[in-house]
């Protein structure tokens, strides 16, 4: 009938999203301990994990939340208090469902850990607090068997037809019996279809289901309130059927009633199978019902605006909408195949459907990267939970505050940048943020600020870190430099304040001089760098002594499609990313400057070093004599570089792909594209190829 | 025991390098090519020949025969590129000439441990035998790795 897998996904997203809401909550309570309303709020949560976990199965996930709402109940009933000990208790169980929640991701298991450690903790914080007033946690289960009941619910008014009633007369002839039975799920229950069907499982093991209201169809698609009405055959007793659907969870009500062989004459024919057409026909005998038809009708409306607000968002996997944007990308190859044809009659018509299918396939671009664009917040969102267990670890007072999570990047930016945000919190929150002590005696409020910010510049997206700590020192970076032979002891003094915060970016560098469990161990700076560059982004760095530092990444919004310029070094075609061009340049080869060893060109009072692209690229037969030459001048965080090309074919719209896993260690090529004549160019990596 | 283990039969294109007959794991195989444009990557080893477009992927190409150490030769009307995919890594190697799709038993591959060979050793998995034929069984995982010492060793050399 229906398939649990189906609904793992939804349990998935779904689950995480509880937990993520779950997170900022118990931050919220932590804050304010007396607010009722977020108290509920969590209760809500667990409450609704609880059911959902229950729905699929899993049991330990269930007992855990459980316990948490026990504990949760006896906090709003004021049997307890919020203590911090508690809120440590609760972001324990918070954790503790993660790791179940990525378990079920991984295997679709929850796994065997049954943290056995925070339910004893859990139960152990209700009965020292209740075991006074002796009052339970549990609220009482109303247990109603009252048969005449039933007729209050809408679903179990209904008489069978001739067909159904024969094999209920059949059933009971053949000493079984039938029974009718209403089924009413709790309001809140969040997974109704799939809750249903484990009803369905439980009752098909007992007994033969022969009709259903609504049809089972429609409960599948949750077409239905909270209730529906079965009639099945069976030999059990009635007890059994009560017990059994009790028993599972978020079940309010269960209402069994015998059914008693009737005479078949009096039943409707056959052939209205459905509910809906009984009710139809009847309400046409008698105007009485009138009314209670259009209040149905009502319903059925609302409850179809609903659908529909809800239906608002469709959830993609991600493969889907690489496979889109690799198409995406494919037709725009096409495209600039098709611009580069050479077509000499009808040569106006060919020009205007050209332009109308750049249009549209730019449009197309667009719309695809906006699909894949996810707000940073889904990054962003688990940092207030990571500050709040740092500075607790550090013993400092640390605040975090974000602003422009709304900020959009391309969901495979998003899902690599979280690693080298966290190391640079907790940098912040470890080298950056003095201890109290310290800031007491700078005059500092004790409360360390962290400052998380996102936004749009032009083609990027900026993600800044920013501390009101003692900044770097900078002494101690040229000392520890020095010491690991990164620099010679009499150059120290030339270098700017950038070189040395460049120092920092080495790999297993730290002026750390203990090992803490948060950051020194010099892993962190490096990988960041790595990570966004990998990423096509730069990372740069503000300080000053005293009072904080600035890390701040630049990340290009889109990965797989951008404007490049072309360029011809030899016989070879290159792809230099437009965003990283600042203009190009026309000069003769006796503006070439050679100051210690480095080619430079004077630009408008600036010295910029020229790279000889020939040459680091071992283009062959490249050393042709030229009176005048190109200049590409690029950017590279601040710093200008020169890079020297033979010629320029000009801009176009390039799809990235990547080299190949075997040419992956490749430093100056950040990719190939191909292009309008199935050839291919290399993309060059500007940050590694610029001085 | 030993035997029913090793009579397993596997198929292997059979191509040439010179005189010489090799083999891979047909498994292994995702297409054979004729020559395509290449696009020189700098910075790689001397035996990388490039890039190419194989229907819009892009797919590294070496030249087997600079891989194994032998003289390069000149691209002639036979000459074919091998796609090969081992994991996840997807590249192509330059052969003189495909011959044919041969059966082997794992029986008849003897380990290379006693014979000695100047070719770098590590790339050969064995030697098959049919009939009157030595067929050079290649270790395609071996390939797939480009390990330091090769970059290395080919910048100092392109750098003169």
């Amino acid at each position: 009938m229906m398939d649990m897998s189906q609904y793992l996904e939804i349990f998935i997203d779904e689950t995480k999203e509880h937990l993520q809401g779950l997170n900022q909550s118990l931050l919220q309570l932590e804050q304010n301990p007396q607010d009722k309303s977020v108290l509920n709020e969590i209760f809500r949560v667990a409450h609704t994990l609880k059911g959902m976990a229950g729905t699929m199965g899993f049991g330990r996930m269930a007992k855990l939340t459980h316990d948490m709402e026990n504990v949760l109940q006896a906090l709003r009933n004021d049997q307890i208090s919020v203590s911090s000990r508690l809120v440590d208790l609760l972001f324990k169980c918070l954790d503790a469902l993660e790791s179940y929640t990525e378990n079920i991701v991984n295997s679709g298991e929850e796994g065997n850990n049954d943290f056995n450690d925070i339910i004893t903790e859990l139960n152990d914080s209700i009965e020292k607090k209740t075991s006074a007033t002796a009052q339970p946690a549990k609220q009482p289960v109303v247990k109603n068997e009252e048969k005449t009941e039933q007729a209050m619910y809408p679903t179990a008014n209904f008489t069978l037809n001739q067909y159904e009633q024969n094999v209920v007369n059949k059933a009971i002839g053949m000493g079984m019996n039938a029974y009718k039975i209403t089924v009413v799920l709790n309001k809140s229950c969040v997974l109704k279809s799939a809750r249903s069907f484990i009803i369905f499982q439980t009752l098909e093991r007992y007994s033969e289901i022969i009709k259903s209201v609504p049809k089972v169809e429609d409960i599948e698609d949750e077409k239905f309130d909270f209730e529906f009405t079965v009639v099945c055959v069976s030999k059990e007793s009635p007890e059994v059927f009560d017990k059994s659907i009790n028993g599972i969870a978020e079940v309010d009500k269960v209402i069994v009633v015998p059914l008693e062989a009737m005479d078949i004459k009096n039943c409707p024919q056959p052939s209205d199978m459905s509910s809906e057409e009984d009710i139809k026909s009847e309400d046409t005998d008698s105007s009485q019902h009138e009314p209670e038809k259009k209040e149905q009708d009502n319903k059925v409306q609302s409850s179809q605006g609903h659908k529909t607000k809800t239906g608002k968002t469709v959830r993609v996997d991600i493969d889907r909408l690489d496979v889109l944007m690799n198409l995406v990308s494919e037709l725009i190859i096409i495209k600039t195949r098709l611009e580069g044809l050479d077509i000499k009659d009808g040569s106006q018509a060919y020009g205007e459907s050209i332009e109308y299918l750049e249009r549209i396939t730019t449009s197309l671009h667009d719309a695809v990267m906006k699909v894949r664009m996810v707000p940073v917040e889904m990054v962003f969102n688990r940092f207030p939970r990571m500050i709040r267990d740092v500075s607790r670890e550090l013993g400092k007072e640390i605040q975090l505050n974000m602003s422009g999570e709304e900020t959009e990047l391309d969901r495979t930016v998003i899902d690599e940048i979280g690693d080298p945000l966290i190391h640079l919190l907790r940098n912040s929150a470890d080298h950056g943020i003095e201890s109290k002590e310290k800031r007491a005696q700078a005059g500092k409020p004790a409360v360390g600020q962290i400052n998380l910010k996102a936004y749009q510049d032009g083609n990027n997206v900026v993600i800044e870190v920013d501390d009101d700590g003692q900044g770097i020192d900078l002494e101690k970076v040229k000392k520890k430099a020095i010491e690991r032979g990164l620099v010679k002891k009499e150059m120290v003094n030339t270098l700017t304040q950038k070189d040395i915060i460049d120092f920092l970016f080495k790999p297993s560098f730290s002026t750390s001089d203990k090992i803490s469990n948060i950051s020194g161990r010099g892993v962190g700076l490096d990988v960041v760098k790595t990570k966004i560059e990998q990423l096509g982004g730069v990372v740069e760095v503000e300080t000053e002594a005293g009072k904080g530092s600035k890390f701040i990444i630049r990340l290009p919004l889109t990965l797989a499609i951008i404007q490049a310029l072309l360029v011809v070094i030899g016989s070879e075609k290159y792809a230099i990313p437009l965003n990283s061009i600042k203009e190009i340049i026309k000069i003769t080869p006796d503006q070439i400057k050679n100051v210690q060893k480095q080619d430079v060109i004077l630009l408008r009072n600036m010295v910029i070093p020229i790279v000889k692209l020939g040459e680091i690229l071992e283009v062959p037969d490249d050393d042709k004599e030229k009176k005048r030459l190109t200049v590409v001048i690029v950017k590279k965080g601040e710093k200008l570089s020169g890079f020297l090309v033979d010629s320029l074919i000009g801009q176009q719209e390039i799809v990235i792909k990547p080299l190949g896993k075997l040419l992956s260690g490749i430093k100056c090529i950040a990719g190939a594209t191909i292009l309008g004549d199935g050839n291919v160019a290399l993309i060059l990596d500007v940050n590694s190829l610029a001085v | 025991m030993e035997d029913k283990a090793n009579s397993v039969s596997r198929q292997y294109v059979v191509f040439k390098l010179g005189k010489e007959d090799y083999g891979i794991d047909i498994q292994k195989v995702t297409t054979i090519e004729r020559m395509m444009p290449t696009a020189r990557v700098p910075k790689t080893p001397d035996f990388i020949k490039g890039v190419i477009n194989l229907r819009g992927d892009i797919v590294p190409i070496m030249d087997l025969r600079l891989r194994l150490g032998l003289p390069a030769v000149p691209e002639t009307e036979d000459t074919r590129s091998i796609i090969l995919k081992e994991d996840d890594v997807t590249f192509g190697i330059i052969v003189d000439e495909v011959d044919e799709v041969l059966q082997l038993t794992d029986d008849s591959i003897e380990n290379i441990g006693n014979i000695t060979t100047d070719l770098s050793e590590d790339f050969l998995m064995g030697v098959g035998k049919v009939n009157d034929r030595i067929v050079i069984i290649l270790n395609i995982e071996k390939l797939a790795q480009i390990n330091e010492e090769e970059t290395q060793h080919t910048t100092r050399r392109r750098g003169k």
